[in-house]
């Protein structure tokens, strides 16, 4: 027993070291994924403090909006754009409807407004688009489909799928625009200036509501852009909200306002998780990256409760 | 301003409590038989919840249309929405048992197995085609309960003899690894213990991959475990977006997809169709006709479709998961009619239904007859055998649509019965003290 914990898992990485590769990039794609969706949760969690409990369904409604608008006969490129303005109106009208009314009040209840949202989206969608499943647009929108493998010695073998070094790229070039887009720009500055004191940033003349708007976008944004990455992997349907759970460990790792957290604790989940499950996984019968990604959140929690890029709070009585 | 738009607002919800108040609820008719269907056509599985949906609706309502019911009494349908959640299919159930269901069709394990204890109880039967307890199938210790045409423990003794076929016979199994990839619930799990019965037997190596709900669209670790375990053969009971993924990662990982085996379930064009080409070779097994050339299909596009009287659009004609649906009411309607027979009643209730199920006889002749010949394999259902064991069929991807590349295949009946029996034993014993059959054999 001792041996199959510490010494075989090492043995099996050393004697099949194209496997081992292929694990470490499937664990890389995954947590550029994870890290995509934790990104929508940490945009609006720095602006509002809120926890966005809708961006699963966010993923999901984008992704279906611009297939949708692709199955009535809209060109790819067109449809992408239109989703875009779609996010855009949704952003407006969740900064008109549900935030606003509810500016000042308690945490708990903007999380419970987030809640009522899901199932209105979740509504509205399968009224719009239905229930079915429905096949992203994957070679439409230009992104590359097909693999490439990579064969050495005698069984050696890497594969990797173009649509998942897409996704890599893709996320890193999002993550670098977010990141200029916040440090550089006029708007970028107003809204962290919201996120440390949404009164001094009143005070200033800086606009909550717009601010509050443009983050939601981006938000919305980060959902298209991971809709169409996952959807191509699989497909666009309503199961795709469940995967967006899978942020709240990569939250709890990199901490709620920080984006290269995100980035980073979606790294370490994926990582972690492929790497646990094929190396450690049989040892239990299999199925454990589904819960295992909460033990690594539930250990750094006890040693760092705001993360790994959190911001400590001290609270004074 | 403020107490105007509060006084408003109380208007409003009143106005609104009242409306649904004086609201006529739906009242089961004299002159109907009610047939509550629980469907999932939202949430995780409506991607195959919904063919299966409309093909169970839409022959019942082409019934009403063409031949205004059954024995000329109209059925009355009503859909209760489960999103493939026990919690939820229970309610649906408690909600409707009161208004003279007839018989409850769960499509899911999960609700089937909550229900099971229930059916007896109400006195309405539990229908589940092709899913659910296979244990279900021994009449005597589960009288209330239907699985004809085939127990999962049958299906995966199918695939088992159809993998040892394609070996050329049972004993070059011996060594051979058979991977099996399931859905981690009470449906995948179901035909776990039969298959490590043949394990055993056949001398090959059973190699488990769960997927859990969460991670039916993030499978890259399972098909991971595939390609270091190269398993000779991969076995998958599949449902909703599992299936698609699933076929995308075996063709991502390059496995050989004529190895590839699904249930029933796992035969929906939607789910070999994600990976187009790459699917080629995909197999499943199937127990229902694929197509429109059938003439109570063509009754359905006439009365339903063309007519704008159904949510079916005419692509979804024909699919294999809607046919499947098709099938399922098909057995409804016969055992009404069975029914009717029996009892010389035109509105029967659930203890009729029941006997009406245990002597379904779904002849060639009265397929036929129904303008369904060939569509099923003929169906038998005794008072003993509540599933009927019948044969299943294989079926290949092959890029574009699904062929039919076998013939009927039986299943292995003298390997499955006798654990059956010793599983429903199993079951009785331990939900002590389980009722002993008092029902008379309508036979």
């Amino acid at each position: 027993m001792l041996y199959d914990i510490f010494v075989d898992p090492f043995v099996q990485m050393y004697q099949m070291p194209d496997f081992f590769l292929q694990v470490l990039w499937e664990g890389f794609v995954a947590g550029i994924l994870y890290a995509l969706i934790a990104l929508g949760f940490v945009l609006i969690f720095k602006a509002s403090g809120v926890f966005n409990f809708a961006q699963g369904i966010m993923v999901v409604f984008a992704g279906l909006t611009l297939v949708g608008l692709h199955e009535n006969g809209v060109p790819a490129f067109l449809a992408l754009i239109l989703t875009i303005g779609v996010m855009g109106v949704l952003a407006y009208g969740i900064e008109r409807v549900v935030m606003r009314p509810l500016v000042n009040q308690p945490d708990i209840i903007l999380l419970m407004a987030t809640i009522g949202l899901t199932y209105f989206l979740i509504g509205f969608g399968e009224l719009i688009f239905g229930g079915e499943p429905k096949r992203m647009i994957t070679e439409e929108l230009g992104l590359p489909t097909g693999s490439t493998a990579f064969e050495f010695g005698e069984r050696g073998l890497v594969i990797l799928q173009h649509i998942d070094i897409a996704a890599a790229v893709i996320a890193i070039l999002m993550v670098t625009a977010l990141g200029i887009f916040f440090n550089k720009t006029r708007i970028g500055r107003a809204l962290r200036a919201v996120a440390d004191d949404h009164q001094a940033a009143l005070s200033v003349g800086i606009s909550l509501n717009q601010i509050w708007a443009i983050v939601w976008f981006a938000a919305g944004l980060v959902a298209l852009a991971t809709g169409i990455m996952w959807g191509a992997r699989s497909d666009v349907s309503f199961a795709l909200e469940i995967i967006a759970f899978k942020a709240l460990p990569v939250l709890i790792l990199g901490g709620f306002t920080s984006i290269p957290g995100a980035i980073i604790g979606g790294l370490i989940i994926g990582f972690g998780e492929k790497i646990a499950e094929l190396y450690w996984g049989g040892l239990v019968g299999g199925g454990i990256e589904s819960w295992f990604a909460y033990i690594i959140a539930l250990i750094f929690l006890l040693f760092r409760p705001q993360g790994l890029f959190g911001e400590k709070i001290i609270e004074r009585v | 301003m403020k107490h105007l738009k509060t006084w408003s607002f109380a208007a409003a919800l009143a106005v609104g409590v009242t409306a649904v108040g004086i609201a006529p609820q739906p009242v089961q008719a004299q002159d109907s038989n009610y047939v509550p269907l629980l469907t999932y056509r939202t949430g995780p599985f409506a991607g195959s919840g919904i063919f299966i949906a409309n093909g169970m609706n839409d022959y019942l309502q082409m019934l009403n249309e063409r031949d205004g019911g059954i024995g000329g009494v109209p059925i009355e349908i009503e859909e209760c929405e489960t999103s493939y959640n026990a919690q939820k299919g229970v309610e649906c159930y408690e909600s409707t048992k009161g208004k003279g269901a007839l018989v409850y069709n769960p499509y899911s394990t999960g609700i089937t197995l909550q229900l099971i204890p229930k059916a007896s109880v109400d006195k309405i039967p539990v229908l589940s085609v092709g899913y659910g307890l296979s244990a279900a199938a021994i009449g005597n210790v589960f009288p209330w309960v239907f699985n004809a045409p085939t127990t999962y423990w049958d299906g995966a003794s199918v695939v088992v003899k159809y993998i040892g076929e394609q070996e050329g016979g049972m004993e070059n199994l011996q060594g051979k690894k058979i991977g099996y990839i399931f859905l981690d619930a009470g449906f995948g799990r179901e035909p776990i213990p039969l298959l490590e019965q043949l394990a055993e037997t056949y001398g090959f190596e059973l190699l488990q991959y769960p997927v859990p709900v969460a991670q039916m669209q993030s499978q890259s670790s399972q098909w991971l475990n595939v390609r270091r375990d190269r398993p000779d053969y991969m076995v998958m009971w599949g449902w909703g977006a599992m299936n698609p993924t699933a076929i995308k990662e075996a063709a991502k990982i390059r496995f050989p997809m004529e190895k590839f085996i699904g249930v029933w379930w796992s035969a929906g064009e939607d789910d070999a169709g994600a990976a187009g080409q790459d699917a080629a070779g995909y197999k499943a097994m199937n127990f229902s006709g694929v197509g429109t050339d059938f003439p109570a299909i063509q009754d359905i596009k006439t009365y339903l479709v063309d007519t704008g009287k159904t949510q079916t659009d005419e692509e979804m004609l024909g699919t294999t998961l809607y046919n499947r649906g098709v099938l399922n009411s098909v057995i409804i309607a016969e055992g009404i009619r069975t029914a009717q027979e029996l009892t010389g009643k035109k509105v029967i209730n659930g203890e009729d239904m029941r006997m009406g199920l245990e002597a379904l006889n779904l002849t060639e002749e009265r397929l036929a007859e129904l303008g369904l010949s060939g569509f099923s394999y003929p169906i038998q259902i005794t008072c003993e055998d509540h599933a009927g064991s019948h044969p299943v069929f294989i079926q290949e991807w092959d890029g574009e649509r699904f062929v039919k590349i076998s013939d009927w295949i039986e299943p292995m009946s003298d390997v499955v019965r006798p654990l059956l029996e010793a599983a429903a034993a199993d079951y009785s014993e331990k939900n002590a003290p389980w009722p002993e059959r008092s029902e008379a054999c309508a036979q």
